[in-house]
């Protein structure tokens, strides 16, 4: 689950890392409330959106009067923030996180992760702060630090320092960086971050160490143990179906295609939206209906693809392990009659009592008059997906499903 | 032979009295699975099902031999469960629940690292491990199964099944099935396990099914290169996935430039791994490669 700056932020300052004096404003009036409140000749207005690189996108400004924030402010409430990671649709900016400006002297690169190899989490640092990581780390490798942290020490304060000596800062600051960097490690453990990452960290002319920038993500597994930061989800940022899946605990993540897909598992979900592509189609989402789905789940998930305007074809691919397939024909045919739906529907069943399942589905279909196709295997009802979503027009009577 | 159970592994079930231990240890029973006992903390002396079940794993080993343990225990305390089971020695322990925090993990890893503990773990959030006709450890469809020379290794469960019946559909069986699970920090890795493949005489053709997320893939491709003998098929799932987005598995997640399905599979097909392109051609790869 990543969080908003102004939430990462808000952690830290908890943990006595030195942020920026700051405010959250969702309309322009407020933004200029929080300028005055923070007093001061210079603000920095920043897009509060889960996506790199906003400071190119028009997402982050620096303003030195109050007539500018409130411009700023206005210009900035509800625009479109378009990145490499937004995708073309962009993401529409709610609020915005006013700031005193800082003096800056030098800007460096910190962040904490997990690192797989290792099994350990592990720190990277950069002398080259404020640019992106992957790009130091393209151009100029050595610049970039690594360090694993042990779980039973800890970061201490050694691993700090070697670390600060690593990126070449200056001996004065080598204390100051190392307590900075133990609380910011503090903070990301203890709630379970996957990545913290604060670009640029800052010396300020004043000797200061301060985290300008704070983008933070928390294993969703661990959410049990913190509920306070559960409830900082902010499903603005996500689209209606995958708003819907959360509610219900499915694994759902929105594509641009036309086929919307079920499967069970997370392997064979991806398998299937692979399948789709190697036949020339384009995968709806991914859909994960998961081990311990029920009747009532796969319903959900059903209505989720239905009520998805994109999709035209939908293809429903289970192989019953735990999950049965009478319980996936069921859930398929009670959310068809909630969403009644002329889309072909191709569907590959195998596993646990797939038998029971066909029948079922067969039944249900007659009765209902769904679009229903079965294919054998799961190549054979990928081409029948592919082929359908292609054709491009809605199935008008069951007779014609068959014969496609 | 086979690797890591066979019909000598004596199984204890942790977490046999919750509904899924229940469920599943009577699949597994069925299957033919030798399961000796449960542990269930405050439970012990009771029975579900026949089977004795005993407070701690150290007295379910003492009791019955066991040698082997499956974890259905739920998520926030499943990484203790595992840790009573290395704790205790055993050969093996199979985790299979879906859900536990990363840093749990971290910290079941590092009591692996500093003990004198032999076990070895699979998974979390995996399917489990089977020898056909032998022994069942997991959640996985018992009778698509069949005693043969592929061994299979995968990060996911159902796509598993998949490859499993694919190739006992070209008239392949299979020596032992292990999901290694999906989380980012696992027990056993790719390379363990090709180890153990490598040294069993019954396995001729190893299917290496990988996804998105982290290097482990790679890793395997080089250490093959190096040193498998046998023939590898692989399949990386994952090659229409959008960048940093969790699909579905914890550690299924593309976040740089080299832990993509596509640079996966070039480093694979670069250290001689038969990469299929298509998840439904697995079967098909494995019959040309054995050629028989």
């Amino acid at each position: 689950m990543y969080l908003h700056e102004f939430q990462a932020k808000g952690l830290l300052r908890n943990y006595g890392v030195p942020v920026p004096d700051g405010g959250v404003a969702s309309t322009a009036s407020d933004a200029l409330r929080v300028a005055k409140e923070l007093k001061g000749d210079a603000w920095v207005i920043k897009a509060q959106v889960h996506a790199g690189g906003r400071g190119k996108a028009g997402g982050v400004k620096v303003v030195k009067a109050f007539d500018q924030v409130y411009d700023e402010a206005t210009r900035m409430l509800g625009m479109k923030i378009v990145t490499k990671q937004t995708g073309p649709e962009g993401k529409v900016v709610r609020r915005i996180l006013i700031e005193k400006a800082t003096q800056i002297n030098q800007e460096i690169y910190l962040s904490f992760l997990v690192d797989r190899d290792s099994e350990q989490h592990m720190v990277i640092a950069s002398s080259e702060g404020g640019v992106e990581i992957e790009e130091v780390a393209r151009d100029n490798p050595a610049a970039v630090i690594k360090a694993q942290v042990n779980p039973v020490t800890g970061m201490g304060l050694f691993l700090g320092r070697k670390i600060a000596k690593a990126i070449g800062l200056d001996s004065s600051l080598l204390t100051r960086f190392a307590d900075v960097a133990n609380k910011l490690y503090q903070c990301f453990v203890d709630h379970d971050g996957m990545m913290l990452e604060i670009n640029p960290l800052v010396v300020t002319s004043d000797g200061e160490i301060i985290c300008l920038d704070a983008k933070m993500s928390v294993d969703d597994n661990a959410l049990f143990r913190h509920p306070k930061i559960e409830e900082m989800k902010d499903y603005g940022e996500l689209e209606p179906q995958e708003v819907r899946a959360s509610i219900f605990d499915l694994s759902y993540v929105s594509m641009d295609g036309n086929i919307g897909c079920m499967v069970n598992g997370a392997g064979l979900a991806m398998a299937t939206m692979d399948i789709i592509k190697f036949n020339g189609g384009e995968p709806a989402n991914f859909l994960d209906v998961g081990g311990g789905a029920d009747v009532n789940k796969v319903r959900e998930a059903f209505k989720i693809i239905l009520t998805d305007p994109k999709v035209k074809v939908i293809f429903v691919n289970i192989f019953g392990g735990i999950v049965r397939c009478d319980l996936i024909a069921q859930g398929v045919l009670k959310a068809s009659e909630e969403v009644p739906s002329d889309r072909h529907i191709v569907v590959r069943l195998d596993g646990t009592n797939v038998q029971e399942g066909r029948r079922i589905l067969e039944e249900g279909a007659a009765k209902s008059g769904l679009n229903i196709v079965t294919g054998d295997t799961m190549a054979d009802a990928a081409e029948k997906a592919v082929q359908l979503a292609a054709a491009d027009q809605p199935a008008k009577k069951r007779s014609a499903a068959k014969s496609a | 032979m086979s690797i890591l159970v066979n019909n000598r592994t004596k199984v204890l079930v942790q977490g046999l009295s919750g509904s899924q231990g229940k469920f599943h240890a009577q699949k597994m029973k069925e299957y033919g699975t030798n399961i000796v006992a449960g542990v269930v903390p405050g439970k012990g002396g009771t029975e579900v099902d026949g089977t004795p079940v005993f407070d701690t794993v150290e007295e379910a080993i003492r009791k019955t031999g066991a040698n082997a343990s499956i974890v259905y225990v739920p998520p926030a305390y499943a990484a203790d469960a595992v840790m009573e089971s290395i704790d205790a020695n055993l050969d093996l322990c199979v985790c299979i629940t879906e859900g536990i925090p990363v840093r749990d993990m971290i910290n079941v890893k590092r009591l692996m690292k500093t003990s004198a503990s032999r076990t070895m773990l699979i998974g979390p959030n995996c399917p489990g491990v089977i020898t056909p006709g032998e022994c069942k450890m997991g959640i996985m469809p018992g009778e698509i199964h069949t005693p043969g020379t592929v061994g299979i290794i995968s990060k996911s469960g159902t796509l598993t099944y998949e490859a499993v019946k694919q190739v006992s559909a070209f008239g392949y069986g299979q020596s032992t099935c292990i999901g290694i699970g999906g989380d980012p920090i696992v027990g056993l890795k790719y390379i363990d396990l090709l180890e153990m493949f490598q040294f069993d005489a019954q396995t001729e053709c190893v299917v290496l099914i990988g996804e998105i997320g982290g290097q482990a893939e790679v890793k395997a491709g080089e250490w093959i290169k190096q040193h498998f003998s046998k023939p590898v098929v692989s399949f990386i799932a994952g090659q229409t996935a959008p960048r940093n987005k969790r699909m579905g598995h914890a550690g299924a997640i593309v976040s740089g430039g080299d832990d993509t399905a596509a640079a996966k599979m070039k480093a694979l097909e670069e250290c001689g791994v038969h990469v299929v392109q298509s998840p439904a051609d697995i079967g098909k790869r494995v019959k040309e490669v054995l050629g028989k």
